[in-house]
Parts: structure tokens; C-alpha cells; sequence
């Protein structure tokens, strides 16, 4: 049986950076997961993953990952996709230069 | 210690500079796709995680002069975010870097004779060893100069790029096995024999998903055999291999589908073919290896002075208790520098501190610095007289933490922070045990907690006294315990207990658990040995207590 379609967002990483990045209405690609144009269904979200992949000079690995919708746009809806969207939880500079007392 | 290592030689590393930088132009360009371009980034030791591009590059058995330190700190500072994260293999990985600007960040580093080849990909890789070899007391023969043959070896050999999946080869030459070999594909471990020096081969150990230990395929193998026993090894694998499913294709596999008895025949029979064809010019290359790696001269030292200092600064006495080794050599010490702040990132450096480390090599360390497969950074030969001077610069870092061998010296892999395979985080459930334990660690004495992020088992969660396994449950974090593993000479894979823990319950968990060692063991016993006593019920009565309490 084949996967139920989810709503949700095209996502991938920015080729020169390796940068999370979203796939907007206009076509544009954008760092916020809140300026990304939810997807709610299924044929718009294939041309959009067409779309994307026909930009391999932009982006990497293209995919369509479920989101929900709010009045701010677009949020994660699994913890993967929250670490994806805010960076590394864990401050790496944390400790660093401090002496121990 | 090698100076200026011919293998792989500075041509051949520019050529392979040179190459990248042309594929990786082509990739930006749009002359190549990401399917065309992955392969080659592969082979160089790039990957694409969440966040960003991670840059892995080898520290062949984990040895590193000042001059290699000070480069790494320099490429972290120049083309990343002025840190590198130190690897459960020997490994230390970038990342932040950008694309375009890898082939400059090889470039630097084959300047040092560094680089990224075979860190990647289904190839031999970093042929990891014992970060105290050449130094510790216990030692029988300093295992790298045949690391650096079978690295020599390995890299870029012709008929082994293209395995059914990646090979890992650690050497140990000390009985007291600190390289983990038997969670290796194949496993070097020097042994004697009526006098003669060998080897003792393992294969088809490994973590992961289907965890194995290492199983002895020949007992005693003659020195000059070892070349070809290997490529023996690696060329029976290579064809019997599975390549229909990855999660089946490691050598662990196809010894336990073959059978080790059959396995080792069909080695034999190739080895009968390949040894001829081993004239000894090996031999003489591996002579030549153990007259580079000589120890340094240790010239006598008073220890006075040290033992004033311990004396003196309780600091200093707690750190030198906890994070010093013994050395060969009277009067010097091997001392181990903790890259598990608590609250840290476990196996992180900044530029800063990797310079300081590099320094206090030049004028403590003989030159020598080792990275180990616990995450932390050795400098092998220190004169005791030195070390109250050590501490204090270490201190200055922020490295002078001491808890090398105890709860909060944690193995944890990147996890869901940065890799694109994690399941879930390890890093800051590391952070969060660290703090908890940090109070009464002293007092709990040595003890392993690994963390891994996902069943791949990068943090060597199995072979912990405690081992945490980070996993998605229904869209939820949620972290499997085992207790019992053991990463040494006879090592086991530990067992799980019962139902995960939620990202917020883990650390109290393991807190919970470290409570009812303290109260179950008897005098002078190990985490693992009471378990052995007391069985895992007391433990896992501790773990669950909240269950029980809800059913009475």
C-alpha cells in the first residue's frame, strides 16, 4: 500500500553550504521553515519535489516533509525536522576558555 | 614518532588534492549530479549531515606531532567555526565546512601529511591502535609501526575500493586491549610464542546493529604473514560479501553465515596463493617503521617537585590520581587530557585549546600527542617534575577536567545535533548525565556510560558498563538502556533492561542506577563485576522504581 500523503514542506540542503533550506511559493529557496509554502496536496507537492530536483546547482536531496500549518506559516511536526529548523541543540562553545575551578 | 611519513607520499596527496578540487568545480558548475558527485566526495571523506557538510580526516593510529595539532586548529579556524569534535576512531571531524572550500582545507592539510582519504566509503579505513602505545607500562611491543604498514598497505590499494561495505582494522600491542579489536572487522593483537613475536588474528567483530564480538580466526601468525594473511582476509570477504543488503554486508556477517571454520578455510586457501608473492620487502619497510617510532630518550628526573605539588594543591593531587597513566619509564607519566568538560560537548576542541595541547607537546611531550577512541587527547611521555606546569596550562584551557575513566567521561557520538543518520540526540543527554554525576563521581570510581544516537553505534553503546541507545518512537525521542558491556580485552555487549526513557526522564535514570551500585557493591568492585554478582533485577528495580511504586 502506498504511503498516505502528508501535508507539509520541500526541503533540502543549499549545495555551496550544506545550509537547511525550503522551497517558497514563488520558487525561491528560503532559510525559514516559516516562509516555506505548505503543501496540502498530493499533486501540488510532486511538481514542487520536480521543481526542486530540476535545481541540482541548488539544492541536494529534495524532499517533502510533513509539516503543520499555523498563522506563522509552516512547523515541524516531528523532532527531526525541529533540529533541522533551529541547528544543534547543544551549544558547542559551552565550556570553552573557562578555567575549572 | 615519523617526521615526514613517505607514505602516502606529498605527490600523491596533491594529485588527489587536485582531482577533488576539479570534481568538486564540476559539481557547482552543474557538470555533475549529487548521484555523480556523492561517490567522489565520499572518497574524500565529505558528507552531508543536517545542518551541514561534516569534513572527516584521519589520525592515523591516533599519533599526531604538534605541527599536525597546530594545522587542524588552523583549518578549523580558517574554514569552519573554530572547533573540530574528536571521534570514537581516531578520526576528528569539521562541522561546518562549505564546499567550495574543502579542496583548500586538503590542500592545507596534506601540508602535515594529513588527510581525509578512506575515512569514508566501503574501503579499509583509519587503521585505528592504542593511543598509549610506545608509552605504557604494560605494553609488549608499540603496535604502530605495523598500524602504519597496514595503513601503508590499505590505502589505496587497488583491489579494495570497492568492497561490499567498509572495513575497520585496529592493532594493539599491550595485553590490556585499549584499542577495542574485538568490535573491529579484523583485529591485530601482538602477541609472543616460545619468544617469537606475532600476531593473534580476530574477524567479524563489530557494533551496530547486529553487535559481534570478534572471534580469533588464527591464534599465532607469523610476523612476516601478516600482509598476506590481510589480504587474504579482505579478498575472500570482498567476493563472498553480501552486497544485496547493506544492513548484511559487513565481514561479521559473512563469518556468521559461512561459519568461522569455513571462512577460514576458503583464507587459507587464498593466503597459499597471496604469499608468494610477499617477497619481504615488507619486512624491511616494517624494520624500518619500528627504527621511526623508537621511544624518545627519557633522561632521568627527580619526581620531587611532583610530589611536593600533590602535596600542596588538592587540585592537582585529584587530577593526577584521576587522569595520569604509568608510564615505562621511571619518573614520567602518561597524561591524559579530558575533552569531557562537565556540561561540555564530549570530544570537542577549540582552535585555542588544540594550539595550547600543541604547545605543551613542544615543551613537555617529546612532540607527541594521541587522540583516543574515549575522545580525548594524551600527551604519552611527561616527566612527573613537569606536571604541576602542565596542570596549570591545561587548567588555564579549561582541560584540566578530572575525570578520565569515570561516569562523566562519556562516549557520545554527534546524535541528532548533527548527524543526518541520528535517531536521536546524544549530545546533550551526555551533558545533562555529566552534571548529575559530576558531584560523586570520585567517589563511584571508574565507570563507562556511552551514548550512541542511533543502532549504527558510533558511541559504543553496547560496550558501556551503562549504554544508551537514543531511538525514534513514534515521533518521540526515547532512550533503550544496557548495562554490563565491556570494551576491553574480553569484551561483551551489554544487555538491555526493559522500556526506554523519554529525553527528560534519562538522566535521572542513570542516576538511579549509579545509587544502587554505590549501595549493592562490595569493596574495591567494578560496576560490572557486581552486576555479575548481583545479577541485573536490583539494577533494574532501580531503573523502574516508578513502575513498581504505580503498582503497588
Amino acid at each position: 500500500m502506498a504511503k498516505r500523503f502528508q501535508p507539509g514542506i520541500v526541503s533540502a540542503n543549499d549545495l555551496l553550504s550544506g545550509a537547511v533550506i525550503y522551497l517558497a511559493k514563488d520558487g525561491t529557496w528560503v532559510s525559514s521553515m516559516a516562509k516555506a509554502e505548505f503543501i496540502t496536496d498530493e499533486a501540488r507537492a510532486a511538481a514542487r519535489l520536480t521543481l526542486a530536483e530540476g535545481q541540482p546547482e541548488i539544492a541536494v536531496g529534495p524532499y517533502l516533509a510533513p509539516a503543520d500549518d499555523t498563522d506563522a506559516g509552516p512547523v515541524p511536526n516531528h523532532f527531526r525536522e525541529s533540529f533541522r529548523a533551529q541547528g544543534p541543540s547543544a551549544p558547542a562553545r559551552k565550556s570553552w576558555g573557562q578555567a575549572h575551578a | 614518532m615519523l617526521d615526514a611519513q613517505e607514505n602516502p607520499t606529498r605527490s600523491y596527496l596533491d594529485r588527489r588534492v587536485a582531482e577533488f578540487r576539479s570534481q568538486v568545480q564540476r559539481r557547482i558548475d552543474g557538470a555533475l549530479t549529487e548521484d555523480e558527485f556523492r561517490p567522489f566526495r565520499l572518497m574524500n571523506g565529505l558528507y552531508l549531515q543536517l545542518h551541514a557538510y561534516m569534513l572527516r580526516v584521519a589520525i592515523p593510529y591516533g599519533t599526531l606531532n604538534a605541527d599536525q595539532l597546530d594545522v587542524l586548529a588552523e583549518v578549523s579556524e580558517r574554514w569552519d567555526r573554530g572547533y573540530g569534535h574528536f571521534t570514537t576512531r581516531q578520526n576528528i571531524q569539521y562541522n561546518w565546512p562549505k564546499l567550495p572550500d574543502v579542496p583548500d582545507m586538503l590542500a592545507r592539510l596534506a601540508d602535515v601529511n594529513l588527510h581525509a582519504i578512506q575515512t569514508s566509503g566501503n574501503t579499509i579505513r583509519n587503521v585505528t591502535s592504542d593511543p598509549l602505545a610506545g608509552a605504557h607500562a604494560d605494553e609488549l611491543m608499540d603496535p604502530r609501526p605495523v598500524a602504519e604498514l597496514i595503513r601503508i598497505w590499505s590505502t589505496d590499494h587497488p583491489e579494495f575500493q570497492f568492497l561490499g561495505r567498509k572495513f575497520k582494522i585496529a592493532v594493539t600491542g599491550s595485553p590490556s586491549d585499549r584499542a577495542v579489536t574485538k568490535a573491529h572487522d579484523l583485529g591485530v593483537r601482538i602477541v609472543t610464542r616460545n619468544g617469537e613475536t606475532g600476531y593473534q588474528i580476530l574477524v567479524g567483530g563489530g557494533l551496530g546493529r547486529t553487535p559481534v564480538v570478534g572471534k580469533v580466526i588464527r591464534e599465532f601468525l607469523p610476523k612476516a604473514d601478516l600482509l598476506p594473511y590481510l589480504e587474504a582476509v579482505l579478498s575472500v570477504y570482498n567476493l563472498a560479501g553480501r552486497r544485496d543488503n547493506k544492513y548484511k554486508a559487513r565481514i561479521k556477517i559473512t563469518v556468521n553465515e559461512m561459519g568461522l571454520e569455513a571462512f577460514s578455510a576458503r583464507v587459507d586457501e587464498a593466503f597459499t596463493r597471496i604469499r608468494p608473492a610477499f617477497s619481504g620487502a615488507d619486512q624491511t619497510l616494517l624494520e624500518e617503521l619500528q627504527s621511526a617510532f623508537a621511544p624518545p630518550v627519557l633522561p632521568p628526573r627527580d619526581t620531587g617537585g611532583f610530589d611536593a605539588a600533590r602535596r600542596a594543591d588538592p587540585g592537582f593531587a585529584s587530577w593526577s590520581d584521576v587522569n595520569l597513566r604509568d608510564h615505562f619509564a621511571d619518573g614520567y607519566a602518561i597524561a591524559m587530557i579530558s575533552l569531557k568538560p562537565h556540561g561540555g560537548v564530549p570530544g570537542d576542541a577549540s582552535a585555542g585549546q588544540m594550539r595550547a595541547v600543541a604547545q605543551l607537546a613542544r615543551d613537555f611531550g617529546h612532540d607527541e600527542i594521541r587522540v583516543t577512541q574515549e575522545q580525548n587527547l594524551v600527551l604519552p611521555h611527561v616527566a612527573k617534575a613537569d606536571l604541576p606546569a602542565l596542570y596549570a596550562r591545561l587548567k588555564a584551557q579549561g582541560l584540566a577536567t578530572a575525570n578520565v575513566g569515570l561516569a562523566s567521561d562519556i562516549i557520545a557520538c554527534p546524535g541528532m545535533d548533527y548527524c543526518a543518520l541520528a535517531t536521536a540526540r546524544s549530545i546533550p543527554v551526555a551533558q545533562q548525565i555529566a552534571e548529575t554525576l559530576a558531584d560523586h563521581e570520585i567517589e563511584v570510581g571508574e565507570m563507562a556510560i556511552k551514548i550512541s544516537g542511533c543502532i549504527n553505534a558510533c558511541g559504543h553503546h553496547h560496550i558501556g558498563d551503562i549504554g544508551i541507545l537514543g531511538l525514534d518512537r513514534a515521533g518521540v525521542e526515547n532512550y533503550q538502556i544496557t548495562l554490563g558491556g565491556d570494551a576491553g580485552t574480553d569484551m561483551r555487549i551489554g544487555e538491555k533492561t526493559g522500556r526506554g526513557f523519554s529525553y527528560d526522564e534519562v538522566a535521572g535514570a542513570v542516576e538511579r542506577l549509579i545509587h544502587a551500585y554505590l549501595d549493592l557493591r562490595d569493596e574495591g568492585e567494578r560496576f560490572r563485576e557486581t552486576l555479575a554478582r548481583t545479577g541485573a533485577e536490583p539494577f533494574k528495580a532501580a531503573l523502574y522504581e516508578e513502575d513498581t511504586a504505580h503498582a503497588a
